[in-house]
């Protein structure tokens, strides 16, 4: 969900739902047959009419959210796939019926397969540099030390900002002269300064750097929750065989931590492929391109030059592209955590 | 559904007033290293944040002299001009309106669509609680094209029902996967003591789960109206309007209509930071909490 990316946690969050609550409800399934039993009985001293009552409650309560969720998410998702098949520009009728060429066109566009590119660099860069930074201020904030919740509260406060309140503020301390290049200057790196966001060369580097500061907070919101579930006794134990605070986050606390980094990262995945309002303000995409995403690019040719039939089969390709490596990553990463739940001694044992 | 973060682990009392050794976390206590390290963080997670503060209070001349530096003198103007334009104004009623009903609605219709498929028992609960969750594959940005052009038609462009509805649309899935397990968690043996008393189920709805469910009902709450008041992307191609316009919306066109200005962008910015920040500030746990069950599951 790229309206704002402030939304994408939630969503992103949820993608792994699908999979996990569909595991649960299975699991749980053997575990509700008191439910069913009462039910059961219900049904048995019921009569007829208490079985369309039933059914006219199921569906007086369930009726809105189903008639919103369908009109505004269902149907737009099956039309975008049925546009995608057409050259279209939004008015006049939609005849023009071109098959697959959208996508072939897509994908033979050099913008369009560097943005997937820059997609899959935001990725990873992502994850390499929020990882360790992450984990170190997690560990940070996990120590008894003074001042520990107001840092908790800041650490999280450029994640609560809107990425467009957040994207002007850094607009601004990177513009030609602004406080980055003051900054550089006053501690004798003066050559330093750079077109942040003018140059092709580093402007997705700037964006990253912007991301980070933006994102930060949640991978250490996480990982502190993680580091809650991992057993104190643990702790005492490896200090009573005298390990160093070094040894215990690299041998317990790191390895415990396993399966909240795992998810985090499913999160961050998802929301670098639809990254959109961040980009959106920098740069547009530009200089040349260079910062160009799958979503900025979707936004460019659909609504601000009417290739609405086009612009769909870059849609059904974003959410095709993150499908698949969610899936990959679902089978190759989660699924130890699926296999084992956070049953952290096991793998202590393992 | 998940522990509060700001609550110590168990075991580990909140000593922050008066640090004392305890066990192997008090070794940091004393490193000033780990002080060090955590001013660091401060500085670079705070400063833009105070440097769009401080430059509000700026002239433009100022901060062409010397980007980084403290008010000399302390200029009130910027602030002042924005604070007495009926824009803004304008843009942070609207961000609240819109905010607000997709707010209200995504908590009604999700409690009401959880209730059933958590505590009935029916031929195809499954399938439409797997109809509601696999709505969460969906981004919005998938759908944007479709759904603008829907929202053409019907006429809602420039309405504050076509921002809305499909984001409380796009927020459902979520609002029903945390709260159905919530309502699945209560006793059954309530229900049977209700339903003895001669309530119905539906009676059960109104007296018993809807205030039973008001924690999960507020963090759900909270997420729905953070996303909705940061959301960018579907206003952005909605309201073309000046008049409807949200406050993000309103903050992109002020900074480029007004590049110049760096002190007033600045200034603009930093009120536009104030009502997310307080409604944090006091949401925390809230929002945090969930972010943290939604990965918790």
């Amino acid at each position: 969900m790229a309206d704002d990316v402030t939304a994408r946690p939630a969503s992103a969050a949820a993608e792994t739902a699908p999979i996990r609550d569909g595991a649960r409800a299975v699991d749980q399934a053997p575990a509700r047959s008191t439910a069913r039993a009462g039910a059961g009985r219900r049904r048995r001293a019921g009569s007829v009419s208490t079985g369309t009552r039933k059914r006219l409650e199921i569906a007086f309560f369930v009726t809105p959210a189903l008639v919103l969720f369908v009109l505004f998410v269902v149907v737009p998702v099956v039309q975008a796939v049925r546009y995608s098949t057409f050259r279209w520009n939004g008015l006049g009728p939609m005849d023009d019926f071109v098959g697959l060429k959208n996508y072939a066109n897509a994908l033979r566009d050099q913008i369009f397969t560097d943005a997937v590119m820059n997609n899959l660099t935001i990725v990873v860069l992502s994850i390499v540099i929020q990882l360790p930074l992450g984990l170190a201020i997690a560990l940070l904030l996990n120590r008894d030390m003074w001042g520990r919740s107001a840092m908790r509260v800041i650490i999280f406060v450029p994640y609560v900002l809107a990425e467009v309140v957040a994207g002007v503020v850094w607009l601004m301390l990177l513009q030609p002269g602004g406080m980055v290049d003051a900054v550089l200057e006053s501690v004798g790196l003066g050559d330093l300064t750079q077109l942040w966001l003018g140059d092709p060369e580093i402007a997705l580097y700037t964006v990253m750097v912007v991301l980070t500061w933006k994102y930060l907070g949640l991978a250490v919101i996480l990982f502190l929750a993680g580091l809650q579930g991992v057993p104190t006794d643990l702790y005492e134990a490896a200090q009573l065989d005298g390990a160093s605070w070094w040894q215990v986050q690299r041998r317990i606390t790191i390895p415990l931590l396993g399966p909240t980094i795992r998810t985090w990262a499913f999160l961050s995945m998802i929301g670098s492929l639809q990254l959109f309002d961040m980009v959106w303000i920098l740069t547009k995409g530009g200089p040349a391109n260079s910062t160009m995403t799958m979503a900025t690019y979707l936004i460019n040719q659909g609504t601000n030059r009417g290739l609405y039939g086009y612009a769909s089969a870059v849609a059904v390709l974003l959410f095709g592209i993150s499908l698949v490596l969610a899936a990959f990553y679902q089978f190759f990463v989660l699924r130890r955590d699926n296999q084992d739940a956070p049953k952290p001694r096991k793998v202590v044992a393992r | 559904m998940s522990a509060p973060v700001v609550t110590p682990a168990p075991g580990r009392p909140v000593t922050l007033d008066a640090p004392r050794r305890r066990g192997g976390n008090a070794a940091g206590v004393r490193n000033p290293l780990v002080y060090a390290a955590a001013l660091v963080v401060i500085a670079a997670t705070l400063g833009p944040v105070v440097y769009a503060v401080l430059g509000g209070f700026r002239s433009n001349a100022q901060l062409a002299a010397d980007p980084v530096s403290l008010p000399d003198p302390w200029v009130t103007t910027n602030f002042m001009n924005v604070l007495t334009s009926v824009s803004f104004w304008r843009f942070a009623f609207n961000s609240t309106v819109i905010a607000l009903v997709t707010t209200v609605i995504v908590a009604v219709f999700g409690v009401m669509a959880a209730y059933p498929l958590a505590r009935y028992r029916f031929k195809g609960r499954e399938t439409l609680t797997t109809v509601f969750t696999l709505g969460l594959l969906f981004p919005l940005t998938v759908a944007i094209i479709p759904l603008f052009l829907m929202l053409r038609d019907l006429n809602l462009t420039n309405t504050f029902w076509g921002v809305a509805l499909p984001q409380a649309a796009f927020a459902l899935p979520m609002t029903i996967v945390i709260l159905r397990p919530f309502l699945m968690a209560l006793p059954q043996e309530l229900e049977e003591a209700a339903m003895l008393d001669g309530t119905s189920r539906v009676g059960f709805f109104w007296r018993i789960v809807l205030p039973l469910s008001a924690p999960g009902l507020v963090t759900v709450g909270v997420l729905a109206f953070v996303a909705s008041w940061n959301s960018y992307l579907l206003p952005l191609l909605i309201l073309s309007d000046p008049a409807t316009q949200t406050l993000p919306l309103g903050v992109a066109t002020f900074s480029s209509e007004h590049a110049q200005d760096t002190a007033g962008v600045l200034a603009f910015t930093s009120l536009a930071m104030i009502p997310a920040l307080v409604f944090f500030l006091a949401m925390e746990k809230r929002i945090v909490n969930g972010l943290q069950g939604a990965v918790k599951g």
